[in-house]
């Protein structure tokens, strides 16, 4: 059993820890921006990302998968039923949700701060780094949530990725076959095991978020 | 003395609002000037400006003889630092509250936080969490993290307002011992006639975003002239 969930459980890690690091490097910048900038059009940038919160994940897959068939935009280069296709799709759905909720944590912080640090000579990208550790609580929240979607999530790595056995099958695909071949016993262990990993991980990030802290006086 | 800044036709306006009207006004390099005058008056606008964080809608400010341009470069920013009234603190432990602006300007922390602690009374809070502190203990790691960086002028926005007579008197001690003996400029806003009386060699009055009067504090509080002067120091000006 473990030959047959090990490569499974190691892809499904990789393709959406690459999701949620590259979902990362575009969603934090744009939050913390959105939280601080005061520039038209902001609003519908706003109401872009909520939107894309909120976007079918199977839906998200048919874009993804149309721009990257044959005859799409992006065919040549041959992405598709391939890990990069399905990292593309999970990087859609993550990306909005980090840069959505980094936002609204940057935006739950004292407005004074922001002044402060200026004060103190910190110089654009410094007050950025600074209101994003500081609003770290939310920032992890943001993780979380996109992590716990795209590893969850089957509709898109479904349709981009096509479920080939040693090669795009991932923990939610697989339950998806195993419990259309009557597999349940098998179907039922790799959701128990999805859900163990994913704790784990949540309980692993919140852990590193949290700072020890000698008591005051 | 030399000025360390020079403002002539300031003018700042919040939409078509001017919250800030001064002809000129001259601050001396080394000497401690305390901004009074009512709520509104315009004394908070007027350290922003000083402190380079937003440029005047009009006119002119010059520091150290070269003129500030509406984009000032960040050398130019870290020679000035605020204490605002309600000392806003970083969710980390005292120490690297204190560190904050040495890090930022890539120095050694080495024993300089701890030396600024000791400074402010605040030895052995290094690893406390800031935001568990009091409220005069706050203001004073704040007071330390500005101090540590050595700025040439320190602005203070009611550094002392709701602290109670002790952390007053700690305070006034260390800001009047940092002009003394570091030289360092203090830009001091204050609703508190005694305090401007206690640590001020200059006091300009700010009425309605208009300067009123300037003047050494002995002749401001002795011989004021104007009756808005007069009736600030009588502490007849409400607040």
């Amino acid at each position: 059993m473990v030959e047959t969930f090990l490569p499974i459980v190691t892809l499904s890690l990789v393709v959406s820890g690459v999701a949620l690091g590259i979902a990362s490097v575009l969603g934090f910048p744009l939050g913390a921006w959105l939280a601080l900038a005061n520039v038209p059009g902001k609003r519908v940038i706003e109401a872009l990302i909520y939107t894309g919160m909120a976007f079918p994940p199977v839906v998200v897959g048919l874009v993804v998968y149309m721009l990257l068939s044959r005859s799409g935009p992006f065919g040549d280069l041959g992405w598709l039923f391939t890990t990069n296709a399905m990292i593309v799709a999970q990087v859609v759905i993550a990306f909005p949700m980090v840069a959505g909720l980094t936002q609204t944590a940057i935006d739950g912080l004292d407005p004074a701060l922001r002044l402060q640090l200026r004060a103190l000579g910190a110089s654009s990208p410094q007050v950025m780094w600074t209101l994003l550790t500081e609003a770290r609580a939310g920032v992890l929240s943001a993780l979380i949530a996109a992590f716990g979607s795209i590893i969850s999530e089957v509709g898109a790595v479904m349709l981009v990725g096509g479920n080939i056995e040693g090669q795009t099958r991932v923990m939610t695909t697989a339950i998806v076959l195993e419990t259309r071949q009557g597999n349940f016993e098998l179907a039922l262990a790799l959701g128990a095991l999805l859900l163990s990993l994913t704790f784990l991980i949540n309980f692993a990030v919140i852990r590193l978020g949290q700072r020890r802290e000698a008591p005051a006086r | 003395m030399t000025a360390q800044y020079t403002l002539r036709g300031v003018q700042h306006r919040y939409g078509t609002r001017t919250v800030l009207s001064l002809d000129a006004l001259e601050i001396l390099q080394g000497e401690v000037l305390a901004i009074v005058g009512p709520s509104g008056a315009g004394k908070s606008t007027l350290l922003r400006l000083l402190n380079f964080l937003e440029p005047p809608t009009d006119g002119v400010i010059t520091f150290d003889g070269q003129t500030v341009t509406a984009r000032p470069p960040l050398d130019l920013i870290r020679r000035v630092t605020t204490v605002f009234q309600r000392p806003v603190l970083l969710d980390r432990n005292v120490h690297d509250n204190v560190a904050f602006g040495l890090r930022l300007r890539g120095q050694a922390v080495d024993g300089r936080v701890d030396a600024a602690l000791a400074h402010v009374g605040l030895s052995g809070l290094d690893r406390a969490q800031a935001r568990k502190l009091s409220g005069g203990e706050m203001q004073r790691a704040a007071l330390a993290r500005a101090l540590v960086i050595e700025p040439e002028v320190l602005l203070l926005d009611e550094p002392t307002a709701n602290l109670d007579p002790y952390n007053v008197g700690l305070i006034e001690g260390i800001l009047a011992a940092q002009n003394r003996e570091r030289g360092t400029t203090l830009v001091l806003v204050t609703h508190n006639v005694f305090q401007a009386r206690r640590l001020a060699h200059r006091v300009a009055l700010l009425w309605d975003g208009r300067l009123i009067e300037v003047n050494r504090t002995a002749d401001f509080f002795d011989s004021p002239s104007d009756p808005r002067s007069a009736a600030f120091a009588k502490g007849e000006v409400a607040y």
